[in-house]
């Protein structure tokens, strides 16, 4: 009965070892408006039985909490890999609420946001410290070299963790995907359109390759 | 502005550098770091300038580096020849102005009054 027993666990741990999923835990980090919760969306969409992760708004910081969705699975070029991904709120330098009003917001519904995006902001560099990896996402309509990009990318390389740059919003007529990988050569780059799925895919094998 | 001499700066703790800036930074001066901050001291200051910020007095930072150098060769690490901090200038968000930037050059704006 022993041996019987023991046999089925070493077959099981062999098992285990030739189909073993990977897993990683990775943050979607980016300047507001990047369009990290619409990749996030699409992600769980496409992985997770249309699941979602919050609302997508054209008003900068409407991700002000970061949220974790727990074992993704991903299957892209016969590799898998299950992921914890955390949603953060986009990093700033400065939160200012007056920029809020310009969207039609009240002063006291900006002030209560802009309050709330300070934390956010907060919330996202605590998250650093506690991940396997980042997509960054650069809105590739904007001028790839903000400070933001630079103090996340220089963060992860002392770390020595993976990053992935994702080149969103490659659907509109001004995106420049080569303007950010010429930006940061050294890091692997994939141009995606997150709201229409274009080259969706390809991320997902880089995800595979990159976290796995 | 303030031009701060890297030798000033190694002689500093992580914390005080940040508040130095931050103090500066609050008081309406443009500081330029000759040989700038880590990234982790970066993250932290950006950390720190979240907690500070109060509406209608101070609305953060504008900050500007240039993006990494790449690392060192396996000699520089034998021989302990780290790479040097880039050149930074921070400022407060109402005052400095970020034009253009690429690896090689940094643009601003610099408003007296705003």
């Amino acid at each position: 009965m022993g041996i019987i027993s023991s046999l089925k666990e070493s077959l099981g741990t062999w098992i285990n070892r030739i189909f073993k999923k990977k897993r990683a835990k990775i943050g979607l980090y980016g300047p507001p408006n990047a369009g990290k919760t619409t990749l996030a969306n699409r992600i769980l969409h496409d992985w997770s039985e249309g699941e979602s992760f919050g609302a997508a708004s054209p008003i900068p910081h409407e991700t002000r909490r970061a949220m974790r969705k727990e074992g993704v699975v991903i299957n892209a070029n016969g590799s898998s890999i299950e992921l914890d991904i955390v949603d953060t709120p986009g990093m700033a330098t400065k939160v200012d609420f007056k920029e809020f009003m310009a969207f039609g917001l009240s002063e006291a519904e900006s002030k209560k946001r802009a309050k709330e995006a300070t934390e956010g902001v907060i919330e996202a560099i605590k998250w650093l410290d506690d991940l396997d990896g980042v997509l960054l996402v650069m809105d590739s309509t904007e001028d790839p070299y903000t400070q933001v990009n630079v103090v996340v990318i220089g963060n992860m390389e002392a770390r020595k963790l993976p990053l992935l740059i994702v080149a969103n919003k490659m659907d509109l007529p001004n995106a420049s995907p080569a303007r950010i990988k010429a930006a940061f050569p050294q890091h692997a780059m994939v141009p995606i359109s997150a709201l229409e799925g274009s080259n969706i895919d390809n991320l997902y094998q880089a995800i595979a390759a990159h976290f796995g | 502005m303030d031009l701060i001499s890297g030798e000033k700066l190694e002689k500093m703790t992580s914390m005080e550098k940040i508040r130095l800036i931050l103090d500066k930074v609050k008081n309406g001066k443009i500081v330029v770091l000759e040989c700038g901050l880590t990234s982790d001291e970066e993250v932290r200051l950006i950390e720190m300038t979240m907690t500070e910020i109060r509406m209608d007095e101070f609305s953060g930072i504008e900050i500007e580096s240039y993006p990494s150098k790449k690392e060192g060769s396996f000699l520089d690490k034998i021989f302990g020849r780290a790479l040097k901090g880039r050149m930074t200038v921070i400022g407060p968000a109402n005052q400095l102005r970020t034009i253009e930037k690429d690896k090689y050059q940094i643009s601003t704006k610099v408003s007296v009054g705003d």
